[in-house]
């Protein structure tokens, strides 16, 4: 298992967020998460990723505690555990959020320069062919304010992928773009999970989880509502709740 | 009194206005950092303790304070500091100019998106790497006209130094206008303000276009 989460649970204030959730992942698996808006999908990200602590429940990426619940009080581990669990995901968000003021090469090969201390040829190497792939190749010296939202987002991808990451998270990758810049990022995605990289997406975007996702979750409410198959998930929901979601997405 | 001697005698006041110019900038930008620390302190007495220095040093007059930075250690607490003007006119500018660096700063940071902080906490990095590599270079460039209006305002405020008798060019003026009953003083010290003024708008504007490469 790449990441193990159990029991998860998070509120703001007196709002229930998730509640309940086990979300495993193992290694080489696509996921995607589909739900209504406030299903608590993003928020699970942003607890897997710890960039918001959750209140309940366990995390765990391969086979390492980064969190864990004794006498309902949450534990995290310290500091320099957390740093290197770090090292084990990426996440690429809704808004790139790229570092404006660094060249696309240098957003590419700062953190694995800074962050792990590796040879600067050897990272740029490396990051000049994760740019070839993302289909960036003449944009290394361009900035990010330079670039169109989809070639951001692959900008964004490249830059999570440079850190050699075990397990990648999307949180709605392609919500910010147009209908036609989303396929391009799609494209590039779909590309990664053809070469076995293990991603957990966020999307709205149900085509493409059916298409690219060797399993689908349905979230409403701070559940699981239901997982699976996608086949089975889109094409023969069990629950009511899946069922309305689906149809108001093909209406 | 010749012009040329006239000219002279207020080049030797333009020399102090510079110097109070530039160490009050040298003392005030880094520690208005400081300061913008203190005020977003988790501690709250220091994050409150900051908030009044702040209004305090805004909300009275920068001419008080350097009279109280010169006559307060006597009067309050009958120490006598000597005749020497410029560290009590250092204390009063600096201390002042801190503030409103403080809050200038302090409005670049809260105008950084959350996401700069989270994608680099994603990636990796420490806080200290974070602040100086990613946020620190852009609030720069945000705060840069905003600084430029405060830069702007010291060259002019450095005449307020006239309270305490420094000799500066503008009490040179009044002196030399006074014992001369001649308005030219004040005319070169005008010319010699705006042009110090010019050329630091024309400094700032080019290290604003250095930083124009990205948005």
């Amino acid at each position: 298992m790449v990441l193990e989460m159990t029991n998860i649970r998070k509120h703001f204030g007196d709002l229930e967020v998730l509640k309940d959730i086990e979300l495993k992942v193992d290694n080489g698996e696509v996921v995607s998460i589909i739900g209504p808006s406030g299903s608590g999908k993003s928020t699970l990200l942003r607890c897997a990723t710890f960039l918001e602590r959750i209140d309940g429940g366990e995390i765990k990426y391969l086979d390492k505690t980064a969190a864990s619940t004794k006498d309902n009080t949450v534990v995290y581990a310290g500091k320099k555990q957390l740093k290197e669990i770090k090292k084990s995901f990426g996440l690429v968000f809704q808004q790139f959020n790229l570092f404006p003021h660094y060249s696309v090469l240098k957003n590419v090969m700062d953190a694995p320069v800074s962050v792990l201390g590796r040879n600067k040829d050897e990272v740029e190497k490396e990051a000049r062919e994760l740019l070839d792939k993302m289909g960036l190749r003449d944009k290394a010296d361009s900035y990010p304010c330079e670039l169109s939202g989809g070639q951001q987002q692959r900008v964004a991808i490249a830059r999570a992928l440079a850190m050699k990451p075990d397990i990648l998270f999307f949180d709605e990758p392609t919500s910010a773009l147009d209908p036609e810049l989303t396929l391009e990022v799609l494209r590039i995605i779909k590309q990664l999970a053809e070469e076995k990289m293990t991603m957990v997406i966020v999307t709205h975007e149900m085509s493409f989880a059916r298409a690219v996702s060797n399993r689908v979750i349905f979230m409403d409410g701070g559940y699981i509502v239901e997982q699976g198959d996608p086949e089975e998930v889109f094409g023969n929901p069990k629950q009511e709740r899946t069922k309305q979601f689906l149809k108001n997405y093909e209406g | 009194m010749t012009f040329s001697t006239m000219l002279l005698t207020m080049g030797e006041g333009m020399l102090l206005t510079i110097l109070l110019f530039a160490l009050t900038l040298i003392g005030s930008m880094p520690l208005g950092m400081v300061v913008m620390f203190m005020e977003k302190s988790r501690i709250k007495p220091i994050a409150w303790l900051t908030k009044v220095y702040i209004a305090i040093m805004r909300g009275t007059p920068l001419m008080l304070q350097l009279l109280v930075w010169r006559f307060g250690p006597y009067y309050l607490f009958g120490i006598s500091i000597g005749s020497a003007k410029l560290p009590a006119l250092l204390i009063g500018f600096i201390l002042n100019y801190a503030a409103y660096f403080a809050e200038i700063y302090r409005s670049g940071m809260d105008s950084m998106p959350v996401g700069q902080y989270e994608a680099a906490g994603i990636l990796g990095y420490t806080k200290i790497q974070t602040f100086f590599k990613i946020i620190l270079p852009q609030v720069i460039k945000r705060v840069l006209p905003s600084v430029t209006n405060e830069v702007i305002t010291l060259v002019k405020d450095t005449s307020l130094a006239s309270v305490l008798a420094y000799a500066e060019v503008f009490s040179i003026a009044k002196q030399i206008s006074a014992s001369q009953t001649s308005f030219i003083p004040f005319v070169i010290a005008g010319v010699f303000y705006f042009v110090a003024n010019f050329i630091v708008a024309f400094i700032m504007e080019r290290i604003e276009k250095s930083m124009q490469y990205y948005k």
